[in-house]
């Protein structure tokens, strides 16, 4: 017996679907151009500017992670495999709008412009955040997942009420989006339209767990319909289509309609971390079969079949990634400069009483230090 | 001078007096929450804000704690300062990884680029009949939290005073509304509102001689009751408001203890781990010398808040505090 049969029920109000799911549904293939005739419709220029960035984005992930074996990084969470992905979202952007980061989007940060050494500061370990995020428009690189959300749709929010033409760009991975801030974020993004991109990396695992213990929805992408807003699901390793997907996605938060989950299918390369090991948990054919779906490769392959680049382009952009990496190498060499003092400069706009006597008892054994 | 006549005001009226004179004067000012708009909070102190300020000054957000703070950072960052209500103390805690990860420690991640003019509402304790999850003193966890200043007033001029303060302040509070103290009322004028001592400050409420009560928010009219009491057993009671947990005010607690040479501390909150252990050692450390006895704790007891109908039993009342009072008498020996 259904609640509608039970003896004096009235017939329900009236109720209706608020909004047509149909739209706001993810395509079940990943968006690709790569490959598709819709390279066709691509700026060569762009698709050029593209390439150049990918080759730097690589050369930037392998001498991260090269500085983490000589001690110079206490960690690096490389994005190797994911440059698609990283370098699109940093274009997507205008020079107004704002990039939320999570802990492995640096090359995301270095791409959109940051100074290289200033965006390895927190991996280096001599402050958290080495750059001051409202000059570049560029949040912290936030470690606990998915709660650089909800800062993205408040931002995004307070730029619209002020009537700024401002655009927030929030990336996350596909363990995050299992945490509860994802949640928040997506629901108060579309119940305010604010303007806000979510990007979801799928790299496959969240440290060492798969997408299958993750979640149960069809895609993550499919996750945007509950919310009221489209989901659109990407091949992530194609930066053409990323470019495309990202930009859309931009320009509909910045004409006022309101944000939009992009779910981009990568792979990650490497571990999780330079601490992690791979081994356990995936096999050497399936990181193979991912190879040979590169970013660069699949890019590469495009342009040169289409005339596009050639060897001395290629040339060019390599050279010009080690000419980065030589000089990041060279900058990160040197030691920092650590101020320990710093430690009680920011805790509070006016230290507390009880922090100024802690910073005299830091400074005594300073001084007692230098006189030894 | 002109004189404005006071007026009986509760403290409920006088919070949401604070944020309607503070969003007036300073359109960077939002309030937001759950329920904290048409309804104008279920305690009210929000009332009339969105009809005076619109919705966009005056929001009611999704039923999302942490949505609700994040969302608070991410429109500080852009220049906004949000006062963020929590409705009731144990709904805060789906919130706290907001405040520790990120609205405690902004500021120093960021040098000083990002600071977080937050303010944290949340009505706090028990007393009032309230059933699991409404009556939690949670201050301890707030004040484990570097970064983070921790209020909490006990008079309606207090209420006012320290919120409008709070709201200026250029970083996060932790405000603290003692519920069962909303409805006490006092003469209080908003057109002409009394000076109050700024955060970071505790005020004597009653000089006395013989032993100091270092307590704050709901426990303070407690105190006062029983320092009246106290009188017919010859105990001149000394009562030191302490209103700022974080940060704390050594000074005035410790010439206050320095002077009657006791101290009980007094507070809702569970003992263990609690903020009495925090001002107990302080004033140990620097008082150490004028002390005629220990420092004593009356504190809630270390259970999870219990039901309304056994609340009086838990909550310190005038006897628990008498009693700690008797047992000042205290001799090494003993």
């Amino acid at each position: 017996m259904t609640v509608q049969e039970l003896p004096g029920a009235t017939a329900h109000p009236a109720w209706k679907l608020r909004t047509d799911p149909a739209p706001l549904l993810p395509d079940p293939e990943p968006y690709r151009v790569l490959g598709t005739d819709a390279v066709d419709g691509l700026d060569s220029e762009l698709l050029l500017r593209l390439y150049d960035a990918l080759v730097h984005g690589r050369r930037y992930n392998a001498q991260a992670t090269a500085l983490t074996k000589q001690g110079r990084l206490a960690v690096y969470p490389s994005s190797t495999g994911q440059e698609a992905c990283e370098i699109a979202a940093a274009l997507a952007l205008q020079e107004q709008d704002w990039l939320f980061p999570s802990y492995r989007d640096t090359l995301a940060a270095v791409a959109r412009g940051l100074d290289p050494v200033e965006a390895l500061t927190l991996l280096r370990g001599d402050w958290h955040t080495g750059y001051d995020p409202r000059e570049h428009r560029i949040a912290p690189l936030s470690t606990p997942l998915a709660t650089q959300l909800p800062h993205a749709v408040g931002l995004a929010h307070a730029a619209r009420l002020a009537g700024d033409d401002v655009v927030s760009l929030a990336m996350v991975g596909d363990g995050g989006t299992s945490e509860g801030d994802f949640h928040e974020a997506l629901n108060f993004a579309a119940v305010w339209k604010a303007p806000v991109v979510f990007l979801v990396q799928n790299n496959g695992f969240a440290i060492s767990v798969p997408l299958a213990k993750q979640t149960a929805a069809p895609s993550l992408a499919h996750k945007a319909v509950g919310y009221g807003m489209p989901g659109r699901l990407v091949d992530g390793n194609d930066v053409a289509a990323m470019h495309v997907v990202l930009a859309d996605a931009v320009s509909r938060a910045r004409s006022g309609g309101g944000p939009t989950l992009v779910e981009a299918v990568t792979y990650r390369m490497e571990a999780h971390t330079n601490a992690d090991d791979a081994s356990r948990y995936r096999g050497d054919a399936e990181v193979e079969s991912w190879r040979r779906h590169d970013p660069i490769l699949l890019l590469e392959r495009e342009l040169t079949g289409r005339g596009l680049l050639g060897e001395e382009r290629i040339q060019s952009a390599s050279k010009a990634a080690d000419t980065m990496a030589a000089a990041l190498r060279e900058q990160m060499n040197a030691e920092p400069l650590l101020a320990p003092m710093d430690l009680f400069a920011q805790v509070y706009a006016t230290p507390t009483p009880q922090l100024r006597s802690e910073a005299e008892q830091l400074r005594a054994e300073l001084d007692a230090e230098d006189g030894r | 001078m002109t004189t404005v006549a006071a007026k009986p005001a509760t403290m409920a009226q006088a919070l949401q007096r604070a944020m309607r004179d503070a969003m007036a004067a300073d359109p960077t000012v939002h309030v937001m929450g759950e329920d904290v708009g048409t309804l104008g909070g279920v305690f009210r102190v929000t009332d009339g804000l969105a009809k005076e300020f619109g919705d966009d000054r005056c929001t009611d957000t999704p039923l999302a704690e942490a949505g609700i703070l994040g969302a608070a950072v991410g429109m500080a960052m852009y220049g906004l300062r949000p006062v963020v209500e929590m409705q009731f103390d144990a709904f805060a805690y789906p919130a706290f990884e907001q405040l520790i990860s990120h609205v405690s420690r902004m500021r120093n991640r960021t040098r000083g680029a990002l600071p977080m003019p937050i303010v944290v509402r949340v009505p706090y304790g028990g007393g009032i009949g309230g059933v699991e999850h409404h009556s939690d003193s949670s201050e301890a966890y707030y004040m484990a939290t570097p970064g983070l200043h921790v209020v909490t007033p006990s008079t309606v001029a207090d209420a006012y005073g320290l919120l409008r303060e709070a709201i200026a302040s250029d970083d996060p509070v932790i405000f603290l509304e003692p519920k069962r103290l909303y409805w006490s009322k006092a003469e209080w004028s908003p057109d002409a509102p009394a000076e109050v001592e700024p955060i970071g400050r505790a005020v004597v409420r009653r000089a006395g001689s013989s032993a100091t009560l270092l307590t704050y928010g709901p426990s303070v009219p407690v105190c006062l009751e029983a320092a009246d009491a106290a009188r017919d057993e010859g105990w001149d009671l000394e009562v030191v408001d302490i209103r700022s947990l974080v940060p704390f005010d050594d000074e005035t607690v410790c010439a206050s203890v320095r002077r009657t040479g006791r101290a009980v501390v007094v507070h809702e909150s569970s003992g263990f781990g609690g903020p009495g252990g925090e001002i107990a050692a302080r004033v140990t450390e620097r008082c150490f010398h004028h002390l005629e006895a220990p420092v004593l704790r009356v504190a809630g007891f270390d259970i999870p808040y219990p039901p309304p109908m056994l609340e009086r039993h838990h909550l310190p009342g005038v006897d628990r505090v008498l009693d700690a009072v008797a047992r000042l008498q205290w001799e090494a020996t003993s």
